[in-house]
This record gives structure tokens, sequence and C-alpha cells, in this order.
């Protein structure tokens, strides 16, 4: 489904050239839900928007169902949550998921159809014609998630949408976000430094260090698809933690070296 | 009651103090301005009469706030609304030109906006020449103005029309462009994720973001258009006009004439900002912008 094959990406800074991903290789499945951890400087992000065409690699190759990135921007292949849920306060909850809708082209029928389904998927029910300030930041980032989901793309690319949250917030919105992909069966690929986050959330979970931004470790999860937050007191689970945290040890350390 | 007693001790309190303040000090400053013609006019007055003297002459070489206020009252109200003697008739020949340049100098403003935002080329060049057009006094470019318009055969409103514009238009361009600019990179690589054209990024985010901009740039603006036409009326050899008015007031050393009109075109700049500050309040809480 996606494909990077050797990929580094290098910027050019006031301070010299910036290795922010080198020789990355990943394959993401149909149904895979991936979580892409590692310290801040590790490219996760930056990976993230390779496949998004937001960033063009320097080298290696890159296919998004088969087509270039850009191609798959363009055909509205992804929906793409951003660290903020970047609302517009002059709109309403509705308003703005109808926004990329409006922005496609949809009819008036099919967009009230899609908003309202998709708002049933992250429960926003009765917050239709509430503006984004009147809602807290976990149903702020919902909302975006809707937003993201309105139109259908089957991949969705999610930069550590509950980063700016507390932990009571993100470990439910997390189960939901595990509740909705099992009932959509998008492809995520999901960008977090959380070690808990990542194990729970993920098929698979790609570890990376900085310095250049590099991939450590592949971690293909055992854990069933069906999971509650009950699994994190598993063996299995604390299993899976310790080898990302070894992971993320092992890069460390190199780069002290 | 406490919205009541708030506004009195925010708005009310502090305004009329200031207010009182500078009255008694116009009043105070008054005496000697204007002691000197009336002991040449009147010999010996006992010092309380020298002083109402001061407040109340003629031709004055500072009116005092009574005398303009009730100036104003009789040329507003007391005379005929076409007449010429009419303040009426005078603020609304001004306020046509300053509408009209303001209406111009905004459109003007925005489509320059519009064109450095999204073109390299005009981002590149015309941003200094905005900045050089207002660094030369308008004093010497508005006789120009008129007299080249005049010989095309243009008179009456547009040439003051259009020095109004060219006051007015720099504000708008200012804020404009930081306004097409404030939405922040989220905002638009979210807009690239969804592959928007141009223009819908421009129609559904840039320009609403600008809102807030333009109308702090439209206050300035229009307060600048109506500095533009008073200026374009000064050299035009104008019969009418607020700037006519001052005009021949000081032909004829009418201070109190003078002074009138000046309190006129404030009264009219600070109804015109207020207007539009009205305006911003409900198109940006209309917009759930503020709330």
């Amino acid at each position: 489904m996606i494909s990077v094959s050797d990929v580094s990406l290098t910027f050019e800074t006031n301070d010299g050239p910036v290795n922010a991903l080198k020789n990355v290789s990943l394959e993401v499945n149909e149904g895979d839900f991936v979580s892409f951890i590692g310290p801040s400087g590790c490219g996760k992000t930056t990976l993230l928007r390779v496949i998004a065409a937001l960033e063009i690699p320097t080298e290696g190759r890159v296919t998004v169902n088969k087509m270039t990135p850009d191609e798959a921007r363009k055909a509205r292949e992804y929906g793409y949550v951003f660290q903020a849920a970047g609302l517009y306060p002059w709109r309403t909850v509705s308003g703005n998921i109808k926004l990329p809708l409006e922005i496609m082209g949809y009819s008036t029928s099919e967009k009230k159809d899609r908003t309202r389904k998709v708002i049933d998927l992250v429960e926003l029910n009765g917050f239709e014609k509430k503006f984004p300030w009147q809602l807290s930041g976990g149903m702020q980032q919902r909302a975006s998630i809707a937003r993201a989901l309105a139109f259908d793309a089957n991949i969705l690319l999610m930069d550590e949408p509950f980063g700016a949250l507390d932990e009571i917030v993100r470990d439910r919105l997390n189960g939901e976000l595990l509740n909705l992909w099992a009932r959509t069966r998008k492809t995520i690929c999901f960008v977090t430094h959380s070690i808990p986050e990542a194990v729970f959330l993920s098929t698979k979970i790609v570890v990376m260090s900085p310095r250049p931004g590099r991939i450590t470790d592949i971690i293909e999860s055992p854990l069933p698809k069906n999971r509650d937050l009950n699994i994190r007191d598993s063996q299995e689970f604390i299993k899976i933690a310790q080898r990302v945290r070894e992971g993320l040890k092992a890069g460390h350390t190199e780069d002290v070296i | 009651m406490g919205m009541k007693s708030s506004y009195l001790s925010y708005k009310l309190i502090p305004v009329t103090t200031i207010v009182l303040l500078i009255g008694v000090f116009w009043y105070l400053v008054a005496i000697p301005m204007n002691s000197e013609k009336v002991s040449r006019q009147f010999k010996d007055l006992p010092t309380s009469e020298h002083v109402i003297k001061c407040w109340s002459l003629k031709k004055p070489k500072l009116p005092t706030p009574h005398q303009i206020i009730t100036e104003m009252v009789n040329t507003t109200f007391f005379k005929k609304i076409n007449s010429k003697r009419s303040l009426v008739y005078h603020g609304w020949i001004t306020l046509q030109a300053t509408l009209a340049g303001f209406f111009l100098g905004t459109l003007f403003g925005i489509l320059l906006a519009l064109g450095i935002v999204h073109n390299k080329a005009m981002d590149l060049s015309v941003m200094p020449w905005v900045i050089a057009s207002q660094t030369i006094p308008i004093l010497a470019i508005a006789p120009m103005i008129i007299v080249v318009m005049n010989s095309v055969g243009v008179t009456g409103l547009l040439p003051k029309a259009i020095i109004s514009m060219y006051l007015s238009f720099f504000p708008v361009v200012v804020g404009m462009v930081k306004g097409l600019r404030s939405p922040d990179q989220i905002q638009l690589d979210q807009m690239k994720t969804w592959s928007a054209s141009s223009n819908q990024i421009l129609w559904y985010l840039r320009f609403p973001s600008s809102l807030p901009f333009l109308f702090a740039s439209l206050k300035v603006g229009v307060a600048a258009s109506l500095v533009g036409a008073i200026v374009g009326e000064l050299p035009s050899g104008a019969i009418s006009g607020l700037g006519a008015r001052m005009l021949a007031g000081t032909y004829y050393g009418q201070t109190i004439m003078i002074w009138s009109a000046l309190f006129a075109a404030a009264f009219l700049a600070a109804f015109l900002v207020f207007t539009i500050d009205f305006l911003q309040k409900i198109t940006l809480k209309r917009m759930a912008i503020i709330r």
C-alpha cells in the first residue's frame, strides 16, 4: 500500500546540511496500523510528510497506492491529521468537517450524509453547531480526525494528534481510535513519542533514531487486533514495550559514541 | 446595573475628566492669546470684564469652545441644508469625496495586496513603491492632481477622491498583505493535503483570516481619506467643502469659522471610524472570531 525504499532527505540550513532521513526503507500493508516512534529530530514527522508529499525526498523512491506521493495527494488518497487541530474559528464543527468536501466539490446532500457519518464515528453528536472555542482540546482533535475521514481516503496519516492532550483524554481517544480503525479498515500511519501509545495502537512499530534520522527496528506486533486498555498489563505488551525501549536506547548510544 | 456602573467608571468618567481639563486649559490660554486685541479695542477695562471680552471677541486669535459650539449649532441647525453657509452642506460635499476615495483606495489596496501575496515578482517589486508613495508630501502632490485633472476636464468630486484614495490605499495594502499571510503553516499544509487550488485557499482560508487586519486598516484608511478630501479642497479654489470653509476662514480672518470646520471634520472622522468599528464588531462576532 505504501512503499518507501532507500529514502534520504537532507535539509539545507544555515548551520549546514541536516540529514533528516538516511536510507529509510519501509513497507506498509493494507489495513496496517503503523506507528513511527523516536525522540525529536529522528525524522518521524518528516517521513510522514514525505509520504504525504509535503516534503520531497532528496533520494529514494516512495509509492502510495502505486502512485507517486504527489499523485496520491492530488487523487486525495489520504487524510492527514496534524499536531494541532487547526479548525477554522469561523466555522462550526460540521462546517469544519464539510470544508474539505466543499473544496473537493461534493454535492450538498453528499456533504450532509458524510458529515453525519463521521460525526457518528468520532462521537461528536450534539456538537455539530458548536464553534471550536466551545470545545475541549480532545473534542477539537476528534473533529479534526472526523474532517480527515470525511472524504473517505483509505489511508490516514496522523502526526502526534494526541500529543497536546492529557493522559486520561489520550487513553480514551486511543481506545476510540482503535475502534474507528476496526470499523473503517483504514491503513493508519501514526507518529508518536509515547511508547505505551505506540505499542497499544500498532500492528507494526517503526523505531527511529536521530542524526541522521533512520530506522533502528521494525517490530511486528503479536498482539491481537481487537484489544482494550487492559492489554497494557499483559506480559506480551510489556515485552514489546521493552524491545521498543531497547531500540530507542541503541540509537541513542550510537549517537553518544 | 453592573454593566451601567462599569460603563460609567471605565468610559464616561475618564473621558469627561479629560474633556473638562482640556476645556479649562483652553479658556486659560485664550486670555493671553486675545488680551492684546482686547486692550487695543477697549481701554481701561476692569480685569473681570477684560477676561470676558477675551472670551467673546468677534475675530479672536483663539476662539473659545462655546464660541465654536455656538457657530457650529447655528450653521448646522439654523441654516438651510443647501445653503452655502450651512456646515451640513459643506460636510456632505467633503463626505462624498471621502467615501468615494475610501472606496477606491480600499479596492486598490486589496487588489495590490492580492498581487503581492500571489505573485513573487510583485512581492519583490511593489512594496518599495508603495512605501515611497507615502513619503511624498500630499500637500505637494494634491495641487498637481487637481490641475492635471482639471486640464482634461475632470472637476468636482473625482480629483478629490483620487487624493483621498492616494492616502487611504496604503494602510489597506499593508494590513491586507499581513492578513492574507496570517494563516499558519499547518493550515496551509492542510489545504495542500486536500489538494486545494490557490483560489480556494484564498476564499476559504486567506480572506476570512485577513478580516481582522482589514478592519484595523479600514479605520486608519477612512480617517486618512477624510484628510485627503480636505487637502484636495484647499488648493483648488473650491468654494464648497470643509477644506474650502477653512480656506475661506483664513482669507477673512474668521477664526471661529476655521475652528468650527475643523471640529466638524473631527466629528465626521470620529463618526466614520466608529461606524467601521461597529461593522467590525458585528462581522467578527457573526464569524465567531471574537466572542
